[in-house]
């Protein structure tokens, strides 16, 4: 996985969006701007007959991120994707791909940068029953007009890449959901897309399967360093693949934040309540554990960098008859005794049981 | 609050009402048949409309002066319609005569075909090889050799010929046409009804416009074919594009194609399948009605029936018959396999794609060869006439039918006979003789009391226009019929499907008989019922029965197989008998299929009982039989197929608007099984 970091605000972002509302129902396009549209979901069903799936969400995304969207059903995290390439077009607001204005570009514009910029990975694979494996990876350069040997070589590449080699020649009904999936992942990486869009896509597949297809995606982000958009109902995998994540409800914005900073600071009790079973030894790096150095900390135990995690750090912390120092390029910011450890580990073992009960 | 408390009054309405008003309807149709008994009683015989058989009257002679017009301006060229529909009818012509000229009819100098029957019997293996696989090579084969051997080796062709022009007539409009329904509900909409009147139209009634508009012949028969077969292919293929996941055209679109290239590589390559289903429906369609446009002149095999119905050589007429079951075997079979091969290639193990192109190139080489050797030897060109299996057949035919004449139509007679007398005659008695206005009023009574206002608008209208027809009391006749022969189906309907839809292997022993009896050409158990029970009106009875009770108990049984099996389990548990699971349980909640079981057998049965004018069953069937043979009689023919498509909107109204009545959901399911019920049975499982 890429390092954990902010986006470099310098360069141009990957994917913006701006000020991005989706209203399903009469007259949607009528309410923006109105105070109406800030009502909550059934107050404005109930007033207007109208829902709003998306309610004023912006964010942007460096290339090389892993940006997740997160929320539970109905939380409008699905549409929200959809809207990025207009497969559901958008009420209102802006979306910029690589420079390209998603939003106000004609039918055949928008063709071009769907063949050319911009892939998705859908939950339900969306395959076609009547093309063999190879088939479907080419799919996409297929309509854009690439020659079959040139298309074919491609995809042969792209299915070795994925894991699929010597089932170039299947057809999608003989695989497994997770090798069907594998093959949604190299049509939407034959293309050589600036961003890839995953709506969901291992929620349809066994656990162990879907661990399987986290490691794959981490693989690939570390192979091809891929800007992607990441669509997911399950927190786990949020914090596992996500190097920033966003937090949706009701179709509004809650909280966005790296998988730390949001374990360590929830927005509000929705997203609170949300973390509460993370391991967060496994989430939390020094930096939200340490206390303000003092004059008289010792400085003979361990110097590690705050962004270790929690439970690397535990066993030499714990193991050290001195407090850790906590170093930021070199400069002490900060000191981790073992009851801040502790603190961690044992709050963990509460939440976990209290699961169990 | 008060909001809340209307509502619940209103739920509790229509949950109580249909029980109400079911108690009420039955009371109400009962007070109305009583009083309509004692009416008659004092008044038979008067004002019934009757009119003699060979009579012509104004409303007649204005139908016919209609049909002269038409032929008239036809022949002119002058309107634009007709200019258009010339065109039509030229171009078709064209095609057929041209595909004559290549197979069947020879053109000087030669005094043979172009193409004689070893290269027919070659391209048409070939074809079969290449669509359906090398079972369907064999069937096809062994088909044409039988054909050629029962002596109608023209015809058969000829027959051929008609039935494809009007298949590839039918994919080519018919096919666009289902893609843009399958893209805008609009045009769903409005395609949506011509198709039901397509489909519901007894096929009788136009044939003999269509054959005054295209003329008689090969065109007209095409047109006719193409409305009572397109609507099949038109809805499954609608149906098979609209069915496609909604998660693979978004996967698809979000790569960015254009619309052409959705329709070609993603839409059109999954319907496939369906496509095919629905062309293997239009060519099963299109074969019955190829044999029924014999009646136009149509070339064919239509025409061996006929005539051999006509000089009552019933050997013959079963000859040809039997040619006619062995085609539409041969076709289903066909059909049926290229639509399963269509997606078999994905198998694993499916034979090695080159090892299929070496043997199609192959057996094209084969095939240029053989057309080539009909082309210029005799003895492959003109069929031998031996061996031939058609005389003794006819023979053995014609000696059965002594038989039974001599031995057992004396019992058959005598069900008929006692049948016509009871049940029959009586019931005639107080439909067609009746002063017009009370049998009118007790209609209309009926239609209001079944199917609400609606009902009783479409019954004004449609027994106003039967008036007019100056055949009321001929239209009362057929109605008698219709209604007996509905009554016996559905009576069979229930018992039969109430037993399949209970138990898996009564629907396993019936189901492919009644594929079968869909299968086969209605013309063709004419026949032996003809044998058993001489022309007459229990004789088209007896032919429409067979003809509705496989449409009408399949939907029985979809419907008993439909009440959720937790509420079989939970009556089960309260300690319900056998009996009452039946009556109190599934027939109830059965109801909506029920009803659409009725409407669909009174449609079905008319049509029949139409076709049954031909075999003695007389009035309106009987005057648009006459209307075919002799000119004189074209008005009063004209009029008889307008009465009977009345009679036929009418009792589709009454039906459809009381089972709404009954069942709130039930239009959308009439339209499934509307789509599929004509048609999606002869899908032999």
């Amino acid at each position: 996985m890429s390092t954990k970091q902010s986006p470099d605000t310098a360069t141009q972002p990957t994917l913006a969006v701006a000020d991005l509302w989706k209203i399903f129902g009469p007259k949607a396009d009528s309410l923006i701007g109105t105070p109406d549209a800030e009502l909550p979901r059934s107050e404005l069903l109930a007033k207007t007959g109208c829902v709003a799936a998306v309610k004023d969400i912006s964010f942007e995304v460096a290339p090389g991120e892993v940006f997740v969207v997160m929320g539970l059903s109905g939380s409008g995290k699905s549409t929200l994707v959809r809207c990025l390439t207009r497969l559901v077009e958008p009420t209102a607001g802006k979306v910029v791909i690589d420079g390209n204005d998603m939003t106000s570009a004609s039918a055949a514009k928008l063709r071009e940068l769907r063949r050319n910029y911009v892939s998705m990975v859908f939950q339900h694979f969306g395959l076609l029953p009547h093309r063999r494996v190879i088939d479907n990876v080419s799919y996409g350069l297929e309509i854009r007009g690439v020659g079959k040997a040139e298309r074919r070589q491609r995809a042969a590449e792209i299915i070795d890449l994925v894991g699929l080699k010597g089932n170039e020649n299947s057809f999608p009904d003989q695989l497994s959901g997770g090798m069907q999936q594998r093959v949604g992942l190299a049509r939407a990486l034959a293309g050589d897309p600036s961003l890839l869009l995953f709506d969901e896509p291992f929620s349809a597949l066994d656990p162990l399967i879907r661990r399987d297809m986290q490691n794959e995606v981490i693989r690939l982000q570390a192979d091809l360093q891929k800007t992607m958009l990441f669509i997911t109902h399950d927190l786990q995998e949020a914090i596992k693949l996500g190097d920033r994540i966003l937090i949706m409800r009701d179709g509004a914005l809650v909280q966005v934040g790296t998988p730390a900073e949001i374990v360590a600071h929830p927005a509000d009790a929705y997203v609170k309540d949300f973390v509460s079973d993370v391991p967060k030894s496994h989430v939390l790096t020094l930096r939200y554990v340490m206390r303000p150095p003092r004059p008289d900390d010792s400085h003979e135990g361990p110097v590690m960098s705050s962004d270790t995690i929690v439970w690397q750090a535990a066993r030499a912390a714990l193991e050290s008859d001195h407090v850790v120092q906590v170093v930021d390029d070199g400069r002490l910011v900060g000191i981790v005794d073992d009851a801040a450890i502790l603190r961690v580990v044992v709050a963990e073992e509460d939440a976990v049981e209290s699961v169990s009960v | 609050m008060s909001t809340l408390a209307a509502g619940k009054t209103r739920s509790v309405d229509s949950r109580v009402m249909p029980f109400v008003r079911s108690q009420a309807t039955l009371l109400s149709l009962l007070a109305v048949v009583v009083v309509w008994v004692v009416v008659w009683s004092m008044t038979k015989g008067q004002q019934t409309l009757e009119i003699g058989g060979a009579q012509l009257t104004d409303a007649h002679q204005w139908f016919a002066r209609r049909a002269h017009s038409i032929e008239d301006s036809a022949t002119a060229g002058t309107n634009p319609v007709f200019v258009a529909t010339n065109a039509v009818a030229d171009a078709l012509n064209w095609v057929v005569e041209h595909l004559q000229m290549l197979f069947t009819v020879p053109v000087f100098p030669r005094p043979v075909p172009q193409v004689g029957w070893f290269g027919i019997v070659a391209i048409a293996g070939w074809v079969s090889f290449a669509v359906a696989g090398l079972r369907s090579l064999v069937l096809v084969v062994v088909s044409l050799l039988v054909f050629g051997a029962l002596g109608l080796w023209e015809t058969s062709i000829d027959t051929l010929i008609i039935t494809f022009v009007s298949v590839a007539l039918a994919v080519a409009v018919g096919v666009p046409i289902a893609i843009w329904m399958a893209h805008s509900k609009a045009v769903t909409a409005i395609v949506t009804p011509f198709l039901d009147v397509m489909q519901t139209m007894p096929s009788f009634s136009y044939l003999l416009p269509i054959a005054i508009i295209f003329g008689i012949g090969s065109a007209a028969a095409v047109v006719v074919i193409f409305i009572y077969a397109a609507p099949p292919v038109i809805r499954i293929t609608a149906h098979g594009i609209r069915s496609i996941a909604a998660s693979t055209l978004e996967a698809t679109e979000s790569l960015g194609q254009t619309a052409w290239q959705r329709l070609t590589k993603v839409e059109l390559p999954m319907a496939k399948r369906t496509i095919i289903v629905g062309v293997n429906q239009t060519t099963m369609a299109a074969l019955a009605m190829a044999i029924i446009a014999g009646y136009i002149d149509s070339p064919g095999l239509g025409q061996n029936v006929l005539s051999a119905l006509q000089r009552n050589q019933l050997g013959n007429a079963a000859v040809a018959g039997l040619a006619i079951v062995l085609m539409a075997i041969m076709l289903d079979r066909t059909t049926t396999a290229a639509s399963e091969s269509s997606r078999s290639t994905k198998a694993p193990g499916a034979a090695d794609p080159r090892w299929r192109r070496y043997s199609l190139i192959g057996g094209g080489v084969a095939t240029l060869v053989a057309v080539w050797l009909s082309h210029t030897q005799l003895s492959l060109n003109t069929f031998p006439s031996r061996p031939d299996i058609g005389t003794p057949i006819a023979d053995v035919v014609d000696n059965f039918a002594d038989w039974l004449r001599r031995d057992l139509s004396g019992f058959t007679g005598s069900i008929q006979v006692k049948f016509t007398n009871f049940l029959l005659n009586p019931l005639q008695d107080l439909i067609a003789n009746s002063p017009w206005f009370v049998t009118g009023a007790v209609i209309l009574a009926i239609a209001t009391i079944i199917g609400g206002w609606k009902a009783l608008a479409v019954s004004v209208a449609c027994l106003a226009g039967i008036y007019y027809t100056d055949l009321w009391n001929n239209a009362m006749i057929t109605i008698t019929s219709v209604l007996v022969a509905t009554v016996i189906v559905m009576v069979l309907a229930l018992a039969l499907g109430v037993a399949m839809g209970r138990n898996k292997r009564a629907d396993q022993l019936i189901r492919p008989l009644l594929d079968a009896a869909q299968t086969i050409p209605a013309f063709i158990y004419l026949i032996p019922i003809l044998i058993l029970f001489l022309p007459n009106r229990f004789t088209a009875i007896v032919a429409g029965v067979i003809y509705a009770v496989p449409v009408a108990t399949k939907l029985v049984a979809d419907g008993i197989r439909g009440v959720s099996p937790t509420t079989v389990e939970a009556a089960e548990s309260a300690g319900t008998s056998r009996l009452q699971m039946i009556t109190k349980v599934q027939i109830p909640m059965a109801k909506s299929s029920l009803v659409l079981a009725a409407n669909q057998g009174l449609l079905y049965v008319l049509s029949m009982v139409v076709l049954g004018g031909m075999v003695g069953a007389g009035a309106l069937g009987g005057d648009i039989v006459t209307g075919f043979r002799q000119g004189t009689f074209v008005g009063r023919g004209l009029a008889a197929a307008v009465a009977v498509v009345l009679i036929g909107i009418m009792l589709d109204r009454i039906t459809s608007f009381g089972a709404q009545r009954t069942h709130s959901v039930w239009p959308a399911s009439a339209d499934n099984t509307r789509a599929t019920g004509r048609t999606a049975a002869a899908q032999v499982a």
